[in-house]
């Protein structure tokens, strides 16, 4: 045992001219980024207002900013392999990629894509919104919040050193056994793997705690269950999911660690082990995280289609029992990713009609959202056109779906890339459009200006087009048998269909391009995009009714609700009475004040990973005694919120009323 | 596509029953297509033909077709899928004739081992059966786990070490299909592939004759190929020790034996599968042994799995 525990000069990336490119990209990034804000000497205003706020609304755009960098890498590892693979042509060495490289590619680019990207895309949007549409201060546990975004940020910074120092996991971003195991995966890249889902995972558990507590119990007076936007309503199922879906993945990811680091049997060939124990672990965790995934977007859809057709949501009981269905029966249907591990024949019909069974829900979703737009009138805008899309492309999705639940068919596609196009149809148009749809929507509550529509539209064609060059291909390699995972290949029919898959990349790739243009030119052009009225889509609910960007303490009075769309009500009953400007008619509002737990904890939770990784047990020790520590300290602070006065509200009022009456601030 | 172009009961069954799957959805794909496009002609803000109606959010006959018509496919594709589950179970026997050629399969690190206890023949990355008859497989692995999968023949199952699979597979006439893994297992995952061949009763009697010919595998050789290693050519056997499959399916297991029960399923004893180089050394082992370079100039893989090769392989191999 050293003092360094496995790390040696070895870990450094010399081993591949890709790997060292791909390392000096990150610690130039990074090098960038601090020497940005030194020179204009940003710290103290981004430890104080962002690092350390307990904001809801700033904790999710950071969530939101993690997932977008996130993107940017596992999206350039998407096209490494498409491009691998489009010249995969030949027995061995064809293509540029060792294999050994393009296992760490799928690993990480399906572990970021799921961890890294699309949970704190749906993790940031469910902060920013919720509170403000049931009408909540805060959520319930503001620290608890900074504490989940700086272990998901821990995770993330894992991830990146990984790149750097030390290989990735090459068995995939599901890390099966016994593949995963010291004896036949040795590296620290497993290690990395268990850890930064570790870290993530208990950030996503907390997380969901927290808004199951703040949708229970923090609704605005009126509020009843039945009254609450459609987008709350999912996000009280993801949060449920979270909180009963990853404690069997920490579990799983917790043995596998046991396994390698001290030498247990669960999973092993051998004495005992049983690599069956993982599947069944895993996806008791992976089939309700597809929904976790799935159910924010649902909600950002009924709300978008709602304002953008001018009408209340058609079937919005239909919708909330099927947003529980589904939540309900994603714990029935896990055994459908292992129908070819040999179960019963009566096992696997069990589990294929339960796997169907969500189809119906799924289905009264896509209808209900149609006529809802039924009697609308309907403005196109660019969140619409990402719903749109979604509608007709997850239906695509939806009836592959339903193909994979039949064991039979499944036996047959079964691990090829017709599985890899099923689940990018599912996430691609669900997650991600849901997320882009959802971000454009509230993108003006929480800057005070809206996004370019121009580069939006752009960005929208490419990322479709696109997504239907690059998979449906995908679906027909599957029906040619193609397997997923493949580095080269010897079948000289696939490739035609790899190298169309590699064009569909590219223009995903310029949808992105476009996004970030997107980003700069509304940031450039603030002054004509800005929104001065807080409600720039003729919006139904009621985060639309206060300030943007909203004030810390979100309401200057609590709202008292009366029905459902609460803010459209309002408006066309002419009830939106201007607000006392009188500092005599309002309360102080207590706020939390900035701590310094979340971010320590995150870099000190960081270390602790990277320590474990690599046996470096004293390190370990010490920031694990850190960690521990800091949490029991904690509870011995007694200064934790600071009052807002009466006089900043009554201000703050001022400038709600001039904005209605139509007058610039 | 191999999927659809089936060449054999199983795999057509199978894409039967995707057909009829996608023909009963397609009562609801179809609606939904043509709704959107109606939606958006009707009611686009401009230029609308329809009439605004801001209120109108339910409709008890509507709510009763979107929930009814779905779940009636539903239940209508669940018996379907209940019936096709039974019917096709990979561990249910095909009904033929004749019964099925017995093969044991053993998954190697980027090979497939066959064993034909019948005929007590061998062969590696290539399976020879009569078209005629059905293929009874057993599967386990000596390594990690692993997906068999025949595409043109139908269905895929899992192997995995200390376990046993079946499957039932038959082919509809001669012919050459590729078999694969397809559960990722390694830099070798790409290239375990192995030729399942349908040939005629007697082009199979003439193959297990001219196997018969050959030298059985030795301890030996089967130590070298469960190394991590690809295999350039298929190899065939004339005989391999003992009952082979349960041996190797056994030393996973572990078992301690106790007084009343002795080491039936060690496999290091020699009467077994014997020693092999006289040593005395168990022919088998758990623990992972070194790779053996024999100095052909192997392709050395870098990465995570250091040491382990890919190694073009030299003996004679032919047919």
């Amino acid at each position: 045992m050293t003092l360094l525990g496995k790390l040696s000069w070895d870990a450094l990336p010399f081993y591949s001219v890709i790997a060292f490119i791909a390392a000096m990209v990150v610690v130039v990034a990074a090098l960038l980024i601090a020497g940005i804000i030194t020179w204009y000497w940003k710290w103290p205003y981004l430890w104080k207002h962002w690092f350390t706020t307990q904001d809801h609304k700033k904790i999710g755009m950071m969530y939101i900013i993690l997932a977008f960098a996130m993107l940017a890498r596992a999206f350039i590892e998407a096209m490494m392999m498409r491009a691998q693979q489009a010249f995969g042509l030949g027995a061995e060495s064809a293509g540029y990629l060792p294999p050994e490289h393009f296992n760490q590619l799928f690993t990480t680019h399906g572990t970021l894509m799921i961890f890294f990207v699309a949970m704190p895309l749906l993790s940031g949007l469910i902060n920013f919104v919720v509170p403000l549409q049931i009408g909540a201060r805060d959520v319930a546990f503001p620290l608890v919040n900074l504490v989940s975004l700086w272990l998901t940020w821990a995770g993330g910074f894992l991830m990146m050193v990984s790149l750097v120092i030390g290989r990735f996991a090459t068995g995939g971003w599901s890390g099966y056994p016994p593949f995963t195991e010291l004896s036949l995966s040795p590296g620290v890249g497993v290690d990395y793997w268990i850890w930064a889902l570790m870290l993530s995972g208990i950030g996503t558990t907390l997380t969901g705690i927290n808004f199951v507590t703040t949708i229970w119990k923090m609704r605005a007076p009126g509020m009843t269950l039945m009254r609450m936007p459609l987008f709350c309503w999912t996000s009280l199922c993801t949060a449920l999911l979270m909180i009963y879906a990853l404690p069997p993945l920490t579990v799983a990811t917790g043995l596998l660690a046991l396994d390698r680091y001290a030498g247990f049997h669960f999973f092993t060939n051998d004495a005992g082990g049983n690599v069956m124990h993982y599947a069944n672990l895993f996806w008791l965790f992976g089939h309700p995280e597809v929904y976790i995934l799935i159910l924010p977007a649902f909600g950002v859809f009924s709300e978008v289609i709602s304002t953008f057709s001018g009408k209340k949501l058609f079937g919005y009981t239909s919708l909330v029992y099927a947003t529980m269905c589904i939540a309900v029966l994603s714990f029935t249907v896990w055994l459908h990713h292992f129908f070819t591990m040999g179960g019963t024949a009566d096992v696997n019909a069990f589990f294929g009609i339960m796997t169907m069974v969500i189809a119906v829900p799924t289905g009264v979703k896509i209808f209900d959202w149609l006529l809802t737009m039924w009697g609308g009138r309907i403005r196109l805008t660019v969140p619409m056109l990402y719903s749109l899309a979604f509608i007709v492309t997850f239906v695509l999705g939806g009836v592959s779906g339903v193909l994979l639940a039949i064991p039979p068919v499944d036996y047959m596609v079964h691990n090829t890339l017709f599985l890899v196009a099923h689940f990018h149809n599912m996430l691609i148009p669900g997650t991600l459009f849901g997320m882009f749809a959802g971000i454009h929507y509230w993108f003006p509550k929480a800057t005070g200006f809206r996004l370019d529509e121009k580069w939006g539209r752009r960005a929208f064609w490419f990322w479709v087009s696109g997504f239907y060059v690059a998979f449906m291909p995908l679906y027909i390699l599957g029906l040619m048998g193609m397997p997923r995972r493949m580095v080269t290949y010897e079948v000289e029919a696939w490739q035609a269909w790899l190298i169309a898959a590699a064009i569909g990349a590219i223009l995903i790739g310029l949808g992105i391009a476009c996004m970030f243009i997107m980003l700069y030119v509304s940031i450039r052009d603030r002054g004509r995009l800005q929104d001065v009225t807080g409600d720039p889509w003729d919006g139904r609910t009621l985060e639309w009714s206060i300030t943007s960007p909203p004030p810390e303490w979100n309401f200057d009075e609590v709202p008292v609700v009366t029905r459902r769309d609460e803010w459209w009500y309002r408006k066309q009953n002419g009830e939106m009475q201007q607000k006392s400007e009188d500092p005599g008619d309002y309360e102080p509002i207590d706020v939390p004040k900035w701590s310094l737990i979340g971010p320590s904890l995150g870099m000190v939770g960081t270390a602790f990973g990277f320590a474990m990784v690599w046996h470096v047990w004293w390190l370990a020790i010490l920031t694990g005694g850190i960690l521990v520590s800091m949490m029991i300290g904690r509870a011995f602070v007694k200064d934790r919120e600071r009052a807002i006065h009466t006089e900043i509200i009554a201000q703050h009022a001022r400038l709600w009323n001039m904005a209605q009456r139509g007058e610039h601030p | 596509m191999p999927l659809i172009d089936t060449a054999g009961p199983v795999a057509e069954a199978n894409r039967d029953l995707m057909f009829i799957a996608l023909g009963l959805m397609a009562v609801v794909v179809i609606p939904v297509f043509i709704l959107t496009a109606l939606v958006l002609l009707r009611y686009r803000a401009g230029h609308e033909h329809g009439k605004y109606r801001p209120e109108w959010n339910f409709s008890g006959w509507l709510e009763a077709l979107i929930w009814g018509i779905p779940a009636l496919i539903i239940v209508a594709l669940g018996v379907f899928l209940w019936n096709g589950t039974h019917r096709l179970d990979p561990y249910s026997p095909l009904p033929a004739s004749s019964p099925p050629l017995e093969v044991q399969v053993i998954g190697l690190d980027w090979k497939w081992l066959f064993l034909y206890p019948e005929q007590q023949i061998a062969s590696v990355d290539r399976l020879v059966f009569p078209a005629d008859r059905p293929i009874a497989l057993s599967l386990t692995t000596d390594a990690n786990m692993m997906s068999f999968f025949i595409p043109r023949l139908g269905s895929q199952i899992y192997a995995m070490a200390g376990m046993e699979t079946k499957l039932h597979l038959a082919a509809d006439g001669n012919g050459t299909f590729l078999g694969r893994n397809t559960q990722f297992n390694g830099i070798g995952f790409s290239r375990q592939h192995f030729d399942a061949m349908a040939v005629g009763e007697d082009d199979f009697a003439a193959f297990v004759d001219k196997a018969k010919a050959r030298e059985p595998l030795s301890s030996a050789r089967y130590r070298q190929l469960a190394l991590p290693s690809v295999l350039e050519e298929p190899e065939i056997y004339g005989g391999y020790p003992g009952d082979h499959f349960r041996q190797v399916m056994m030393k996973y297991k572990n078992e301690v034996p106790t007084p009343d029960r002795p080491d039936e399923n060690a496999l290091s004893t020699e009467d077994d599968i014997g020693s092999v180089d006289g040593s005395g050394h168990p022919a088998f082992s758990v623990e992972e042994e070194a790779p053996v370079d024999r100095g052909d100039g192997p392709i050395t893989v870098s990465g995570p799995q250091k040491g382990r090769k890919i190694e073009p392989d030299v003996e004679e191999a032919s047919e």
